[in-house]
């Protein structure tokens, strides 16, 4: 039992490392495919608009077999440069969640950008202040306040999502642990052990959102 | 209100008569359904192979149970097998001593062999070893040292809790990366897709799998048995349960006698793999 804790914690490093890979990229996705769909351009708009309706509407575990199972069948693909990175586990996980994290991410962007008041851009505008200061100074810093709940929310079923990685032999934190049982045929010790890391981290999480959304409070 | 107290209880009374009923006879027996020609599935969900075959047969031949086969993932087989969930593992799983530490078998009734797998064109193929080895038998150590030697920074692919993962962690082959799989399925297809070197399981699931995806599979060095493979593959069995064990044991018995086992063998594997 107390031999499994240093495995276990060394597992909690890669779901840590996945987690965080998966969110650095899934929120330059997100942001920059919420700017696509709140743009102009009808064909960026509708591309965006799929791009989450696609990734949204279909399970992750799905997503990640494409990924990391169904590209491999491509002999095409195998003999490309692309293989690099698509035969590590590690990197088809990181592209699956980013992709995943970044859909919903979009959505949540998108939504805080639509809800900003018109009245506060044509403020800015009748000031003489540029279109791009304008984006920056005025817009992005509300959509993060906006935002951050309802992103908050959305990393922790990261968190969990990246449960999911064991499946294509990555050993991360559940994966370690499926391993301890079936060694050690103790589920309920052992599950516990894990469970109580994944909340550790969500309370970590779940905090620091907390102490950001009331430093950047609108009511201070 | 007394009417509804006497009919919550007496659906609780029912149904603690139905469960405690259907335990005496009816035994459950878990396969895997994702390790051919052992066990596998149809592509309709139904579940075919060599163990379900012969666990077919020998509920035949125990009068008193009758016999439910269901599904079960390999690596919650024996947690699920102590948490109750059924009675009996037909699941190719082979009787070794670290197992018996927390379940019985009964008799085995079939060998299974180990081995590694290449994809054909592999700077692997040309390794020269005998042809099987037995870990409990004699001295291997220039068998293993060859394979020492091959495998040395190779990635090799194993379905997990496996004897073949087992074997790959012991040392014996050296420091193999060595990645674990869910099913043998997956193992196959990272294979066949060159994402590891080389893979260890049971011979007969290599050469069932090239056969039927027409993949250019290939069998390295030699066959494995003994020590950390076990000896045979039997129905695992919780330990309290010694009358199932018997009954097990002697329908085992009565199938060999009567040449149903080996039979059966030869249809699923090729050979006769009975023992």
């Amino acid at each position: 039992m107390t031999s499994s804790f240093p495995k276990l914690l060394s597992a909690t490093l890669v779901t840590l490392k996945l987690v965080s890979a998966s969110l650095l990229f899934g929120i330059f996705l997100g942001t920059l495919f919420a700017i696509l769909r709140t743009g102009k351009n009808k064909f960026l708009k509708a591309f965006s608009y799929y791009y989450s309706y696609i990734f949204r509407g279909t399970p992750m575990l799905v997503q990640l077999f494409i990924i990391y199972f169904g590209l491999a069948q491509i002999e095409y693909l195998r003999s490309s440069f692309l293989w690099v990175v698509l035969k590590e586990p590690y990197w088809c996980a990181i592209i699956a969640f980013a992709l995943n994290t970044g859909a919903y991410t979009s959505e949540i962007f998108r939504s805080a950008f639509e809800t900003i008041d018109k009245g506060i851009i044509e403020a800015g505008k009748s000031l003489g202040i540029p279109n791009s200061k304008i984006f920056y100074k005025i817009k992005l810093p509300i959509v993060l306040r906006q935002s951050l709940p309802a992103y908050g929310n959305e990393m922790i079923l990261m968190l969990k999502g990246t449960s999911l990685a064991s499946t294509v032999t990555l050993m991360d934190l559940t994966g370690v642990a499926k391993f301890i049982i079936s060694t050690t045929y103790k589920p309920v010790e052992i599950f516990i052990v894990a469970g109580s890391i994944y909340l550790l981290i969500t309370f970590v999480i779940h905090n620091i959102i907390k102490f950001l959304e009331k430093k950047y409070s609108f009511n201070n | 209100m007394k009417g509804i107290k006497k009919l919550i209880l007496s659906i609780f009374a029912s149904l603690f008569l139905i469960s405690s009923n259907t335990y005496a006879d009816n035994i459950k027996i878990a396969t895997e359904g994702a390790y051919p020609p052992w066990n596998s599935k149809t592509s309709d969900g139904k579940l075919i192979g060599f163990e379900v075959d012969l666990a077919n047969i020998l509920c035949g031949y125990m009068k008193k149970h009758t016999c439910t086969i269901v599904e079960q993932d390999w690596d919650g087989m024996i947690p699920a097998l102590k948490a109750k969930k059924y009675d009996a593992i037909m699941a190719g799983m082979s009787i070794t001593d670290e197992r018996k530490k927390v379940i019985t078998f009964s008799q085995g009734y079939a060998d299974e062999v180990a081995s590694f797998a290449v994809m054909s064109g592999s700077n692997l193929e040309g390794i020269k070893t005998p042809v099987a080895i037995n870990l409990s038998k004699g001295s291997n150590s220039a068998t293993l040292n060859t394979l020492k030697k091959a495998l040395a920074g190779k990635t090799v692919g194993v379905q997990t809790a496996t004897i073949h993962q087992n074997f790959l962690e012991s040392g014996k082959v050296g420091k193999v990366n060595v990645r674990t799989y869910k099913t043998q399925d997956e193992v196959n297809l990272d294979l066949a897709a060159g994402r590891i070197d080389a893979a260890l399981a049971a011979a007969v699931a290599f050469t069932d799998y090239s056969k039927k995806s027409g993949k250019n599979v290939v069998l390295v060095g030699p066959t494995f048995a003994g020590g950390e493979f076990g000896n045979g593959v039997g129905v695992g069995i919780r330990q309290e349960d010694t009358g199932l064990v018997k009954d097990f044991n002697k329908a085992i018995n009565k199938a060999r006698r009567s040449g149903k086992l080996s039979e059966l063998a030869t249809i699923w594997f090729g050979f006769d793999a009975s023992m």
